[in-house]
This record gives structure tokens, C-alpha cells and sequence, in this order.
């Protein structure tokens, strides 16, 4: 007995020179952009201030590939410290296969049930009476972030449904601006096509389609206009738009060659790092829709599970630090997001967060994004879908509808 | 060479060669264990996931065929398979060429040869990603080649295949046989320099135009140097992943789309490592079928006289 803890002592102080290695805590995410660095550094700052161990920063261009890296990583056996994840089931299987850290002791301590709100976006973290991700930042996806310039330029109003849209853009067009900013990305192609559905069915739609995958709403005729919408969009992108990255497309808005683009409200940290004025410079319109709607979605972090007790310390540590409150209003500041938690300072709100912030007050104009109720199989065969129907206009609706209510008939 | 040594060693001590055949054999055993535990125990056990049900993680509930019916009914896949065809033809046809007339020119004794040499090779040294993303820039409709011949004067001048879903593949293909046929040309000049100066000679003597030796007399002596650069290429078409992440994407739509990434998206991305398998196990058929046979025929079979 003795000499065992002798034997661990020794070890522990031949260690001694690399016990700061051994609490890097590696962070995997897919923060890239101008605005989305600003906020990570917020938490690397942060986290570095608390003691000895250190952020170390493993910035992954894409989320998807990001997501891929970490999985990689885990089943590899070379687990990160950390990883962003989508508040979604993405990382599902991780924890049933007990590969993520227990956060209950952390997160009953401090009492997140209580305050993180709203509560949905929770419960993809908690499994069988455990936590597994810490929830850190509330966006909501559908969003039409406009060039205020262009439009007083062009004279015309901004859109607030997808018809208004439709009718101002050929105008647009005409007056030598790109009526629609897009990052031909698969992802940016299914998102334009989820705001398009939400904007022109309604919230009970939603949750027909994507909660109970219902195959007579995907089959139905709102889903033909639906598709009939997005396919018409493609007339008003322009050329260069397949391969761009999101924030390439926010700049075009920005810099006034685009007068407008769909995007989640973290294209706000762009236009704010651009020094631009919410509402005066830009505009905001949530939806489109008559009557607007939000996902609330946002990002997570996990932990994966680790024999390093040193290490796990300084990720429960930082799982901690993610939630507080100080934190929690200096991240989604300069993230462009809402906090998760309700008892946040937020006198900094600008207009468009405002705007937000009035939504998520009202119930019925909430919901849960598409991500939450279908996995990431069936999310991919969507996207691939979209993706084809988007770039291939020869695509006929009828054929799309058919592939579509295929996909929602095998959906788990 | 090898087999008369042997030979010889053997009628002259006989006790001594099989000593040397334990040794060899000893010395033989980590390599076994690598074929065996590598190629045949990891490739049954993609192929049998390929049967499961295997989501994000491996596991065993049988699903017979399902994930292989799945597949052939996805139009990704489909595509994938349209796109390595056209693009592996097309890639190994003209890395041949362009290799083989940049050999042919380097054999003309230019002056500056080995600064040629050095040029024509560096795309090789690039990495995949590299080269896709410079030529993604190039391509570029409003920043690259086009822009910068349109602002030239030429108005009408288009060159932008990435954007256009028909287009997008020869895109990729131009910055792969900008990045492989360096490659081909070493080996073609090795190939070029290994013909015996007396053939050229003799071809001068009969008066026949350089043209036409090489290719009707070099080109038919080079044939295993031919070999080997279609083995290589053919390596290079089966296992594209790198190039198109960093090019397109897989985009414009699924324009790109190619197996090898179909693979690693399903395995990982997408978690159902089932259909990946499946996928997996179908890129490694006809390898098996054909590749494997006529390997066998080219490389095996000859030693063996």
C-alpha cells in the first residue's frame, strides 16, 4: 500500500514539469469568422484567467467537419478536452455509448435546471438522469439581414414575406445589385431551405413534418409551394455563389453589392464587427413569414471522458465558467446570440437582438429546429436533396416532393 | 536475378539454403502480420458492417442487403460512381499524355534540363489540398482567371467551371492533372532513358522520323513504365477525397461528389458506418475484379517463367 503511494508520488512529481501540458484543455469548434473569433477568445481569455490551465484552440473551418474531427477523435481514442456540438442529437450516441463526462455534479450544484432556459435547450444534454453538454448560446436561424442602403438606393421596400421578397427582387436585380447573398454550401442551401419552410407554412407545420414525420405533410400541396419558393430564389443569387462561406456572403450585404441575405442571427457579429448600426445601416427581419417564427437551436459544448483527473477538473471547471453569468453576457455579446440564461445583463441588447429577445418572450413564436427530432442520417439525405434540387433547376418539384416524402417515410 | 541465386545456392550447399529459407521466413512473419491483420481482418470486418445495422458506432444487428439496396437507390451515390468513372478515365488518359510529352521534350537534351525538371514536377510535392485550394481561387468567377481576362478587354471570356454543376468535375480534373502529370514525366524519363541509344540509331539509319519511333518503337519498349504510372493514377482516381474537399466540396449540389467521400461523410458525419461499409465494400469489388486479375497477369505471372 504503502509503496504504491510512493510509486504514484514519484510519478506524480516526474510529472510535475508537464502537469500544465497535462490541463490543456484541447477546444475543437468551428468558430471562424471575424465576429465568432471574437467571441471565442472571450472564452479562452476567460478560461485562462482561472488558474493554471490553459485553452488550447483547435478552430475547424465547417462545422460539419469539425463535428467529423471530433467524432474521429473520440472513437480513436484520442479524445479532445472539449468540443462544439449543435444543441441537437448529434452527439446522441456518444453518450449512450459512455463516452462524455457526467456534468450532474457541476451542473447540481450551481443549479442549472433552474436557470437555463428556455428548457428545451437542455434536454438533448441530459440522458438518463445525467448532463452531458453544457448548452452556451440560444440562435435562432431565420433571418433576413438586409442592406438598408440598397433598398432606399433601389426604392423599394424591404420584404417581409417570401411573396414580398419574390416581387421586389427582379427590381433589384434591374438596379445592378444581387437581390439574395448565398454561400453555395450544402448547409447554407438546407438553411435557406428550412427559413423558406418555416416562412411559408406555419409552426404546427413544423412540427408535423419534423416531430412526427408525418408523410402526408411532406407529401402535402404546402409543401410543394415550398419547394415551387425556394426553387425560385435561384434566379436571384449570383454566380460565384457556389463554395462561399457564410461570412464572404454577409460581407457582400455589408459592403452594399448584395441587398440581402438569410442567415442565423449570428451574422449579426459580423456586421457589428463591421462597426455597422442594427437598424440603421442594416435591417433585420425575422422569418420571413407573416408571422415569424424562431428555432431555438444553438451551440454545446461535450466533454469527453478522460482517466486524466487533472484534466477533468479543468473541464468541469470550464463547464462552469461557460454558464456564468458574466461570461454568458460577454460570449453572446460578441457572439451575436441570446444567453442561455434569463438573469443576464443585457442593456447592450442592439436593435436586432431586441427584436429577438421580443420572440422568445412569446411561446407561440418558438420552436425547436429541424436538428432536435431527426438524426443526422436522415438530416444528410435532406441536405443532399436540397442541395441537388437547388443547383440542378432541370430538378423538377414533383421529383423532389416524391425523394422528400421518401426520405420522411424511412426517417427514425 | 534472385531465383538463379537461389538456384545456384542450392545445388551447392544444400544444408545452408534451408536455413536461410527459416530465417526468411522469421524474417517474413511481421510482414504476414500486417497483410493478414490489416488487409484481410479489417477489410472482413468492413465488410461485414456493411451487413449491420451500424449507426455511429459498429455493432452487430443484421440487416442483411438493406444497406447495400439503400445504397444503389441513393442518387449520391449513383453520382459518385458517374463522377470517379468519367474523372478516372479522363485523369489517367491525359496525365499519360501531358506526361509523356513533357518526357519527350526534357529528352530533347534542352538546355536547363534539370530546372525543367524541378518545375514540372513541383505540383507533385503540393499536397491535394493545396492544389485544390489555389485552383478553387483561380477559378473563382468574380476574383480569378476569368475576372482578370474579362478586366483585360475580353468581355465574353468565361472560365469558371466550379460554379456550374455541369462543369465542376473537368474543374477538378484540370487541377489534378496539373498536380499528377509531373509524376507521370519522371517516370516516362527514367522510361525514355532506359532505351538503348543503338535502337535510336538503328531507327536513324532506316530513316524512319523521330515521330514515329517514339511512338511506334519507344513508346510499345515502355510498357511496364506505362504499367506502373496507370497503377499509380488508378490509386490516385480510387481514393480522391482531399482534392474535392478542398476544391468544391463535393459541390456545386453533388456535382463532385466522388465514393472515397461518400465513405468518409457516412462514417462519420452522417453516423451510419453501415452504409458506409457498404459503400466501402463496393469501391474495394471492382479492385478485386479487375485491377487485382491484371495485376496478377502483369507482375506476378512473368517472374514466374
Amino acid at each position: 500500500m504503502m509503496g504504491k503511494k510512493l510509486f504514484a508520488a514519484t510519478i506524480g512529481a516526474g510529472f510535475m514539469s508537464v502537469s500544465v501540458q497535462a490541463a490543456d484543455v484541447e477546444v475543437i469548434h468551428w468558430w471562424t469568422s471575424g465576429g465568432e473569433q471574437k467571441a471565442v477568445t472571450v472564452l479562452a481569455e476567460e478560461f485562462d484567467k482561472l488558474g493554471k490551465d490553459k485553452w488550447a484552440d483547435t478552430a475547424v473551418a465547417l462545422g460539419e467537419n469539425a463535428r467529423a474531427l471530433t467524432m474521429q477523435r473520440i472513437l480513436g481514442g484520442d479524445a479532445p478536452g472539449a468540443a462544439q456540438f449543435n444543441t441537437s442529437r448529434q452527439f446522441e450516441e456518444l453518450i449512450e455509448e459512455g463516452l462524455l463526462l457526467d456534468l450532474s455534479p457541476v451542473a447540481e450544484k450551481e443549479g442549472w435546471k433552474s436557470f437555463i432556459r428556455p428548457s428545451s435547450i437542455l434536454n438533448p444534454c441530459m440522458k438518463d438522469g445525467g448532463i452531458y453538454c453544457v448548452p452556451i448560446n440560444i440562435h435562432s436561424n431565420q433571418w433576413l439581414w438586409t442592406n438598408k442602403k440598397v433598398f432606399a438606393d433601389v426604392g423599394v421596400k424591404e420584404p417581409h414575406t417570401w411573396k414580398e421578397f419574390l416581387a421586389v427582387a427582379p427590381k433589384i436585380r434591374e438596379a445592378g445589385y444581387i437581390p439574395l447573398a448565398l454561400g453555395g454550401q450544402g448547409w447554407q442551401e438546407r438553411h435557406l431551405f428550412d427559413v423558406v419552410l418555416i416562412g411559408v407554412t406555419d409552426k404546427e407545420f413544423w412540427k408535423r413534418l419534423w416531430k412526427d414525420k408525418s408523410v402526408d405533410a411532406a407529401g402535402s400541396e404546402q409543401m410543394r409551394t415550398v419547394f415551387e419558393t425556394f426553387g425560385a430564389l435561384r434566379n436571384f443569387i449570383d454566380e460565384g455563389s457556389p463554395g462561399r462561406n457564410w461570412n464572404d456572403a454577409t460581407n457582400m450585404v455589408i459592403t452594399g453589392k448584395a441587398a440581402a441575405q438569410v442567415m442565423g442571427d449570428w451574422a449579426r457579429g459580423e456586421f457589428a464587427a463591421a462597426g455597422e448600426v442594427a437598424e440603421v445601416d442594416y435591417g433585420c427581419i425575422p422569418g420571413p413569414a407573416k408571422r415569424p417564427s424562431l428555432t431555438l437551436g444553438g451551440d454545446a459544448f461535450i466533454f469527453p471522458k478522460t482517466s486524466d483527473k487533472a484534466l477533468e477538473a479543468a473541464q468541469m471547471k470550464m463547464a462552469s465558467m461557460m454558464l456564468s453569468p458574466y461570461i454568458q453576457a460577454k460570449f453572446n455579446n460578441a457572439k451575436g446570440s441570446l444567453p442561455v440564461r434569463g438573469d443576464v445583463d443585457l442593456d447592450v441588447a442592439d436593435a436586432c437582438m431586441k427584436k429577438g429577445l421580443a420572440l422568445l418572450d412569446d411561446p407561440e413564436a418558438t420552436m425547436a429546429p429541424a436538428n432536435a427530432y431527426i438524426t443526422e442520417d436522415t438530416n444528410g439525405q435532406i441536405q443532399d436533396l436540397v442541395s441537388t434540387f437547388w443547383n440542378e433547376p432541370s430538378m423538377s418539384v414533383d421529383s423532389a416532393l416524391k425523394i422528400f416524402k421518401g426520405i420522411i417515410e424511412d426517417a427514425e | 536475378m534472385e531465383e538463379t541465386m537461389a538456384t545456384s545456392v542450392k545445388a551447392s550447399k544444400p544444408r545452408r539454403a534451408k536455413r536461410i529459407q527459416i530465417s526468411s521466413l522469421i524474417a517474413s512473419v511481421p510482414m504476414a502480420v500486417v497483410a493478414i491483420g490489416v488487409f484481410v481482418v479489417c477489410v472482413g470486418y468492413s465488410v461485414m458492417l456493411s451487413f449491420t445495422k451500424s449507426r455511429l458506432f459498429p455493432n452487430f444487428k443484421w440487416v442483411g442487403f438493406d444497406q447495400y439496396e439503400r445504397l444503389w437507390g441513393t442518387s449520391r451515390w449513383l453520382v459518385s460512381v458517374e463522377n470517379v468513372f468519367l474523372y478516372g478515365v479522363l485523369f489517367i488518359a491525359l496525365c499519360l499524355v501531358s506526361g509523356f510529352f513533357m518526357a519527350v521534350f526534357l529528352d530533347q537534351k534542352v538546355r536547363f534540363e534539370s530546372g525543367f525538371r524541378t518545375l514540372f514536377l513541383y505540383p507533385y510535392a503540393m499536397s491535394l489540398v493545396v492544389t485544390g485550394l489555389v485552383w478553387q481561387w483561380m477559378m473563382e468567377p468574380s476574383l480569378g482567371i476569368q475576372n482578370v481576362v474579362q478586366r483585360m478587354g475580353w468581355e465574353s471570356f468565361e472560365f469558371a467551371p466550379l460554379v456550374s454543376s455541369e462543369y465542376a468535375i473537368y474543374g477538378v480534373l484540370i487541377a489534378a492533372v496539373w498536380q499528377s502529370s509531373g509524376l507521370v514525366m519522371a517516370l516516362m524519363l527514367a522510361g525514355l532513358r532506359g532505351i538503348d541509344g543503338e535502337i535510336w540509331k538503328a531507327a536513324r539509319v532506316d530513316g524512319i522520323p523521330t515521330w514515329k519511333t517514339y511512338l511506334f518503337i519507344v513508346l510499345p519498349m515502355m510498357r511496364p513504365v506505362m504499367i506502373t504510372s496507370v497503377v499509380l493514377l488508378a490509386v490516385g482516381v480510387v481514393r480522391v477525397y482531399d482534392l474535392i474537399v478542398a476544391q468544391t466540396g463535393g459541390g456545386p449540389g453533388m456535382a463532385t461528389e466522388m465514393p472515397a467521400k461518400f465513405v468518409i461523410d457516412y462514417i462519420t458525419v452522417r453516423s451510419n458506418v453501415g452504409l458506409g461499409m457498404a459503400a466501402a465494400t463496393m469501391m474495394l469489388l471492382p479492385v478485386l475484379l479487375v485491377i487485382g486479375p491484371w495485376i496478377y497477369r502483369e507482375y506476378v505471372r512473368p517472374t514466374k517463367h
